[in-house]
């Protein structure tokens, strides 16, 4: 938790976060980089404001576990892992390049912080609730984040997770939906249809808000009801987010799911991620 | 032989229908998934899984049980009645059970996972192999029904998952013979550090080995019974087989030797190789499982590799989707029964 004077802002922190996303896009000059955008300020706000952990010791046996379900976020996740301190700024040149720690597509083994191997979609949930019922029975206060995505919604498992969770009291599950309604074969409402999403998630047990996930006030207030929810519920977060956040021009592409971007965009998004930056 | 109603099925063998249509009288009952793999009269011992993890979980208190609506026919209820804080029923619900399992092993915890066979290799493959085969997870997995155990049909029938667990990186393999073994293999995985696939015999599991002076050892093969015409080599239930017809043989004073394989991977390449080598012997595999892609395929790969040649044959489940029916029936049909192994042997060796 940000409690110094001088730390940064969660605002400059998802700046940050978006800025380093870019950075690794530029490296293979595409990816998953609308969502990283889209994402970075909740990661912001579950990395700087609600999770606990050390930046010097990953697996520090205390820590708030965060859980990747949608593996294919992993630039995002890399890139609030370098702004924490967990991975150097240096290898983020790297990423995506043989050998390196920092594969596209989030894998456990490969890089420290990270807690699963992603990539196939819907296994997060499920991951979480063995790791939530384990932490109990250690009687350990840590938490479980998992971030997932709208589209994993179409995956059966993650239903079998949600009902399990609340059949437990898994009250140690943080889990945030990133509903940018963006698949692979286009918008996610036209895939499998999943609203009304809150009301499902209710139905099932939860403790559910809904909020702007690029609102940071409204994120941050989320993750603090989250915490402090008093019934033995499994909680979500439902964060509705803008595909390319932050940089007006990828804001506006229609197919944005997996990107290119031509090298000389790169900069123009980075200008763009400032200019939209200053008061 | 029961006739069956041959449908229009693609890749069904044909059923020899011989005259009138069945009336279900003086046939044999279909006997489902409660069906037992003990003849009348075997010894059996009940649930060995069940009491060996209870046995196991009373000095090591990381074990802990978990089900998919199976508890009571993967034996695992004796070790909920045991130790019932220690237990986690997951509901029918195969690939949240093995991401759940991942997750408790990720939290120090070695979790013993059990469902039936189909289920584990069928439907949450994916969830095995991403999240605890990929991570190396200290998950046991522990499946009833393995082959042809059940008259149930396809469904039910595992006829695959070796081919499939086999074909998963770090993944440890096993398909044992009898009870005596089950009790001694729950303890050895225990102590292996590392995802394993094992397959299950349960209720009044047939009592063997333990007339053969039996100790297993993961990964390593054992020669049951030594002879110079053939050698089998088997896994699982076939091993029973093979010795009930390698005394049948031995009236026809044909010798046949048994090298027991408990452990499909990693292979005792060096005791199959040692084996296999010794001249003269038609080199026979057997198991309960489709000759694609099991231990019989894994043998010949091997002997292939090792420049050994012998004279090779396989004894398994064909390439097909299996009828419904009773276990005698269907063995006997499939060719795996004892009389099935000794007529099949006996025509090789002709």
């Amino acid at each position: 938790m940000a409690t110094l004077a001088n730390a940064p802002t969660l605002a400059q922190r998802a700046r940050n976060i978006r800025r380093n996303a870019l950075r690794m896009g530029e490296v293979q000059g595409q990816g998953y980089i609308a969502q990283a955008l889209d994402i970075a300020d909740v990661l912001a706000v579950a990395y700087f404001h609600a999770m606990r952990f050390r930046a010097e010791d990953p697996a520090w046996e205390g820590r708030d576990r965060f859980l990747l379900s949608n593996g294919h976020y992993a630039i995002a996740l890399y890139a609030v892992l370098i702004e924490a301190g967990i991975i150097p700024e240096a290898e983020l040149e790297t990423y995506g390049f043989d050998d390196s720690r920092l594969p596209m597509s989030g894998m456990a083994s490969y890089t420290p912080g990270m807690e699963m191997s992603g990539g196939s979609l819907g296994l997060g949930l499920a991951i979480a609730v063995g790791m939530a019922l384990g932490l109990k029975r250690k009687t350990s206060t840590a938490r479980i984040f998992t971030l997932f995505s709208d589209g994993e919604l179409d995956e059966g498992s993650k239903w079998e997770a949600i009902m399990s969770a609340a059949h437990h009291e898994l009250d140690n599950i943080i889990a945030i939906v990133d509903v940018n309604n963006q698949q692979a074969d286009g918008p996610s409402k036209q895939m499998l249809g999943f609203e009304p999403l809150v009301d499902k998630l209710e139905a099932f047990g939860w403790f559910v808000q809904r909020v702007d996930g690029n609102d940071l006030d409204a994120v941050v207030g989320a993750f603090d009801a989250a915490m402090a929810h008093a019934a033995p519920k499994p909680r979500m977060i439902v964060a509705d987010t803008l595909m390319g956040k932050g940089v007006p021009f990828l804001e506006q592409r229609e197919k944005n799911h997996f990107i290119r971007i031509e090298p000389h965009e790169w900069q123009l998004a980075l200008s763009a991620l400032d200019a939209g930056d200053q008061p | 032989m029961a006739a069956r109603p041959v449908g229009p099925g693609r890749g069904r063998p044909a059923v020899k229908s011989e005259g009138s249509p069945p009336t279900g009288k003086d046939k044999l009952t279909t006997s489902a998934m409660i069906a037992s793999i003990a003849a009348e009269g075997q010894r059996t011992r009940p649930a060995p899984f069940g009491h060996a993890l209870v046995e196991l979980a009373r000095s090591r208190e990381d074990v802990v049980g978990m089900t998919a609506d199976l508890g009571k026919y993967t034996d695992l209820h004796i070790f909920a009645q045991a130790f019932p804080d220690r237990y986690y029923q997951m509901g029918m619900a195969e690939q949240l059970l093995f991401g759940a399992a991942s997750g408790l092993a990720a939290e120090g915890f070695m979790p013993f996972a059990t469902t039936y066979a189909v289920f584990a290799s069928r439907r949450a493959y994916d969830f095995i192999h991403q999240t605890i085969a990929e991570e190396d997870r200290n998950v046991k997995i522990a499946c009833a029904l393995p082959g042809l155990t059940s008259g149930y049909g396809p469904s039910h029938q595992a006829a695959e998952d070796l081919a499939l667990f086999r074909a998963m990186p770090n993944m440890t393999v096993i398909d044992p013979c009898d009870a005596h073994e089950i009790e001694q293999i729950v303890p050895a995985i225990a102590a292996h550090r590392g995802p394993v696939y094992m397959r299950l015999l349960r209720g009044q599991v047939p009592l063997v080995l333990d007339e053969y002076n039996y100790r297993f050892e993961l990964g390593k093969a054992a020669l049951l019974r030594d002879g110079t015409d053939v050698l089998i080599i088997s896994s699982g239930i076939m091993t029973m087989r093979a010795l009930e017809a390698a005394q049948a043989l031995s009236n026809d004073r044909v010798n046949a030797a048994i090298l027991h394989v408990p452990t499909i991977k990693p292979l005792d390449t060096e005791a199959i190789l040692r084996e296999a080598a010794r001249p003269g012997r038609l080199v026979v595999v057997a198991e309960n499982h489709t000759v694609i892609g099991g231990l019989g395929e894994a043998v010949a790969a091997l002997l292939m590799r090792a420049g050994v040649h012998p004279a090779f044959r396989q004894i398994g489940l064909p390439d097909a989707f299996l009828t419904a029916g009773a276990l005698p029936t269907l063995h006997d049909r499939y060719g795996i029964s004892t009389a099935e192994v000794t007529r099949q042997i006996k025509q090789w060796l002709r």
